[in-house]
């Protein structure tokens, strides 16, 4: 079945103000840069914005927070975007702190239709308050709940007309686990070929997934 | 030799060929560039290869490739690109041999904290309460003390990363670990008994077999 092609513009038209978005990259790396330039030319607000990071200053997330469009922030580390700490501190910005193990975890269980997991990471921190604790075989662990988003905006590297994305070298990231977990899937492409011309065993988000493709230039 | 460049090269003699290791940023970073004759380990890089080579030239970097701090890096030939979900597998999953982290502040009990100051600029743990969980040896290197002050103390005062997952302790004044309590195992060049327990708040027992520091 093949998906449908749109503009980044079309796409940042899709999402509402106040909508929850997954946004895929670690730090940019395998960001969606284009639709999120799209978004701030949208002046979308009230975003929740889920995302590994808050990426450098200028670059791509990065400028959602600098632009003031996300209301509330769910990352693992945002510590080289100042402007993110400034907004946080000044509590413009409602934010929750996830290790990074447990919020792709997160996010791979709320696309896998579980209930949650448990994991160790995080006991006797911060991170374990108000969660319940599991003793199993003699380790604790914490119940950690799935995560979803209304949408997800991702970014690869090729994709054929049936939805089919590849990602290249460290792009994969976030992008696999975000596909599966949000009602829209929408992915900014850099090469979009037609069907038969991306090999089964090269696919690494199968097209059931995804909803649009976002044609981009070789940009990073 | 600096105390940075010491600690590197002491933790480097941790690893044995073929291990799969997680280096934080910083000291451990360093590591890489000490390995003993013979020695080849492979790096693990958390936002998603194996395999993690040298930072490329200026001009030659791929975007597409960044360590997980965000800076450009490359890909080894023998590595292999993964998924965030799986790159945390193999961390919580016990897969690496070690992970190597900086610290604020360790403990006599082996408690880590080294993501936040209260007051201070917000950060985020990223991927270092995931890895002191699942990493098979969890080694700290650092300075013995942050401006005059002792980081390795009775019982961290920061938000802690994680509780007793700490197995040794590597610093310029030498090395410890906690297979009978907080002990020393190893002195620094340069330093003596006196120094360290004056630069030490935590209590420690010294090893019968106290050597000098391996380098």
């Amino acid at each position: 079945m093949p998906v449908s092609i749109i503009s980044a513009k079309d796409a940042a038209d899709l999402i509402p103000d106040g909508a929850t978005v997954m946004f895929g990259g670690f730090m940019n790396c395998g960001g969606p840069k284009t639709v999120v330039d799209s978004l701030i030319e949208a002046g979308k607000k009230n975003l929740t914005l889920i995302c590994n990071d808050t990426g450098l200053p200028g670059v791509g997330v990065a400028k959602l927070i600098e632009n003031h469009m996300v209301s509330s922030l769910k990352a693992t580390h945002v510590g080289l975007n100042p402007e993110t700490g400034r907004q946080i501190n000044a509590q413009e910005l409602e934010f929750e702190l996830i290790p990074q193990g447990t919020f792709v975890e997160r996010i791979r269980a709320g696309g896998a239709g579980l209930g949650g997991f448990l994991t160790p990471s995080g006991v006797g921190t911060t991170v374990a308050e108000g969660k319940q604790v599991f003793n199993i075989l003699g380790r604790d662990y914490l119940l950690e709940l799935p995560l979803k988003a209304e949408f997800a905006i991702l970014r690869g590297n090729m994709a054929d007309k049936a939805g089919n994305i590849y990602y290249r070298r460290a792009t994969r990231n976030f992008n696999v686990a975000m596909a599966t977990a949000a009602d829209t899937v929408i992915a900014e492409i850099e090469n979009i070929v037609e069907i038969g011309e991306l090999d089964p065993d090269m696919v690494m988000t199968p097209g059931i997934f995804v909803d649009y493709l976002v044609p981009v230039g070789g940009e990073k | 030799m600096k105390p940075k460049e010491l600690i590197a090269r002491r933790v480097a003699q941790e690893f044995h060929n073929g291990d799969f290791v997680n280096l934080g940023i910083g000291i451990p970073t360093l590591v890489a560039n000490y390995l003993p004759e013979g020695v080849s380990i492979t790096l693990h890089a958390e936002n998603g290869f194996l395999g993690m080579g040298p930072a490329p030239e200026e001009g030659s970097e791929d975007p597409d490739i960044v360590n997980a701090g965000g800076q450009p890096s490359s890909i080894l030939p023998g590595g292999a690109s993964i998924d965030s979900a799986t790159s945390f597998a193999i961390i919580r999953g016990g897969h690496l041999r070690a992970t190597v982290l900086g610290a604020l502040q360790v403990d006599e009990e082996g408690n880590l904290a080294n993501w936040m100051i209260p007051g201070k600029m917000v950060s985020g743990m990223g991927g270092a309460m995931d890895l002191v969980v699942g990493a098979r040896q969890v080694i700290i290197a650092m300075e013995h003390t942050a401006k005059g002050k002792p980081k390795i103390l009775k019982k961290c005062t920061l938000p802690l990363t994680a509780v007793k997952e700490v197995d040794l302790i590597v610093t310029e004044m030498g090395v410890f670990d906690y297979r009978q309590g907080l002990t020393l195992r190893e002195i620094g060049p340069d330093v003596s008994l006196d120094d360290i327990r004056g630069a030490t708040e935590a209590s420690f027992e010294v090893s019968n077999d106290l050597k000098p520091m391996l380098t």
